[in-house]
């Protein structure tokens, strides 16, 4: 019996990294395009908006993450 | 078209209907979790997954022309009437899990029917051990570890980084990247399991002599079936969609975005890699992951527990309906009629089980779980069904394990009359 353990395990870490990846980016992109709440603020009463550069920031986020999706419609249909 | 035998006729119409109980038994892996966490309206979300389905199916040009990856030795004397038994074993399986609210693999019960149909009428030796230990077992084991582990990490990281913002903002944008992500799950079910379907046709075809053999599938091939599956998905399988979607865990959008994306990159990843993982299981351990990822996520393990017990038994009991089924179909003409007969009252039984604890997609707007069907009895109870006394093939059914339930009981007695 062979077992394509070395297959298995590239499927592991691909899956792993692109997902925990992929995640975190859009997470920065929502962080960068959210306020930040009044209690995480330290006690401001007025929610912060998010800055210029947050924002372009988190677009580029946005952008990688739609990337990354054409990418798989990519991988389907190939 | 023409030289088309009532045979071969039969076993496209049941890999249609099989091919429609893949679609609703797996819109869930898709959609359940983007319609708990409300990112789309159940309606809307069954109806982009269908549509999704669809377009999926015309996707692709690379046709599995073994359906089987292997497994069986399809060169060994594979007549229609082996795969009208599969196809059955594969249908009833499928039925009794979705009446019992579990997602098991539709492709494993493909395969598990496959596998019985074949070892009754063929032999032990047109199946490839190996095989089923390479492509159905340890993917089985892998694919909820490998999907729950990515899924944890992704949750745990989204929680830490999105931390000190307001829930109710970033909701808005993890809802929306759930349904990216839940879009791409469905495009790529569309184009694997639909093209199963198309396998099982071609092959049907071939064996009957129809078209050549390594031909692709002709266009009415593809057509019926990418419009089976997406009908199924569109009726959608609401149990199971309440079963993934609430009874495993309780699931923020945080979380349904972070399950979700583990999904997708898991089955692109493995599909892509070449180590095929099941859709089903990727699914049902992203969201177990994402349950655990979150501080306070409880996974309802007796939920879990009866989930994995369906997945274990999925391969053998599709195989032990299949092969009664084969054993009746290779009697002749009437064996085939009665296989058939009997197909479609265990189908109707189970229809009518359904209805009277009907879940709708109203009832995914309510919070109280739904206590699924014991599986063991609903089991016991399809082996009685299906297989007739005498069938030699078919041990008696154990008796220790059978708390038949009043509603499985209802499943027999519908077939008997």
């Amino acid at each position: 019996m062979q077992i394509d353990w070395a297959a298995l395990g590239q499927v592991f870490g691909v899956s792993l990294v692109v997902t925990v990846g992929l995640v975190g980016v859009f997470t920065l992109g929502i962080v960068g395009t959210s306020r930040r709440s009044a209690e995480g603020a330290g006690g401001d009463v007025a929610a912060a908006a998010p800055t210029a550069a947050a924002r372009t920031g988190a677009y580029a986020c946005f952008a990688l993450c739609a990337a990354a999706v054409g990418y798989g419609i990519y991988l389907i249909v190939a | 078209m023409e030289h088309i035998t009532l045979l071969i006729g039969i076993v496209i119409v049941t890999a249609l209907v099989f091919d429609f109980t893949n679609g609703f038994h797996d819109t869930a892996n898709a959609m359940a979790t983007t319609i708990s966490t409300g990112a789309l309206k159940p309606k809307v979300a069954v109806a982009m997954s269908a549509a999704l389905n669809l377009v999926g199916a015309f996707l692709s040009v690379e046709v599995a022309k073994t359906i089987s990856g292997g497994i069986i030795d399809e060169t060994a004397g594979i007549r229609p009437e082996v795969i009208f038994a599969g196809l059955i074993g594969a249908i009833v399986w499928n039925l009794l899990t979705w009446l019992a609210g579990l997602p098991s693999s539709s492709s494993h019960a493909l395969f598990g029917g496959l596998i019985g149909a074949t070892i009754v009428s063929v032999g032990f030796d047109a199946v490839n051990a190996d095989k089923v230990v390479m492509k159905v077992l340890i993917p089985a084991v892998a694919a909820p570890l490998v999907a729950g582990v990515a899924a944890t990490l992704a949750t745990r990281l989204t929680y830490r980084l999105a931390k000190g913002r307001d829930e109710k903002e970033t909701a808005k944008g993890y809802r929306a990247g759930q349904i990216a992500s839940a879009a791409l799950v469905s495009l790529a079910h569309g184009t694997n399991d639909a093209q199963k379907t198309m396998g099982v046709i071609t092959l049907a075809l071939v064996a009957g002599g129809v078209v050549a053999p390594h031909s692709d599938p002709p266009m009415w091939v593809i057509v019926s079936a990418g419009l089976a599956i997406a009908a199924g998905t569109y009726l959608g399988g609401w149990r199971i969609i309440q079963t993934l979607g609430k009874g495993l865990t309780d699931i923020k959008p945080a979380q349904g975005f972070a399950a979700q994306t583990g999904a997708a990159t898991v089955i692109l990843a493995s599909s892509h890699i070449g180590f095929a993982l099941s859709t089903t299981q990727v699914c049902s351990g992203s969201i177990m992951g994402a349950g655990l990822g979150r501080k306070g996520g409880v996974v309802r393990w007796s939920t879990a527990g009866r989930m994995v017990m369906a997945w274990c038994l999925t391969l053998p009991a599709a195989g032990l309906v299949a092969g009664g089924a084969a054993f009746l179909a290779d009697q002749g003409d009437w064996g085939v009629a009665t296989v058939a007969v009997l197909g479609l009252a265990v189908s109707g039984g189970i229809w009518l089980v359904s209805r009277r604890k009907p879940v709708t997609h109203d009832d995914l707007d309510e919070v109280g779980e739904r206590q699924p069907a014991e599986p063991a009895g609903v089991v016991t109870a399809a082996l009685q069904a299906v297989a007739p006394p005498p069938a030699g093939t078919l041990p008696a059914p154990v008796s220790p394990v059978a708390v038949v339930t009043p509603e499985a009981g209802r499943a027999p007695a519908a077939a008997a009359s």
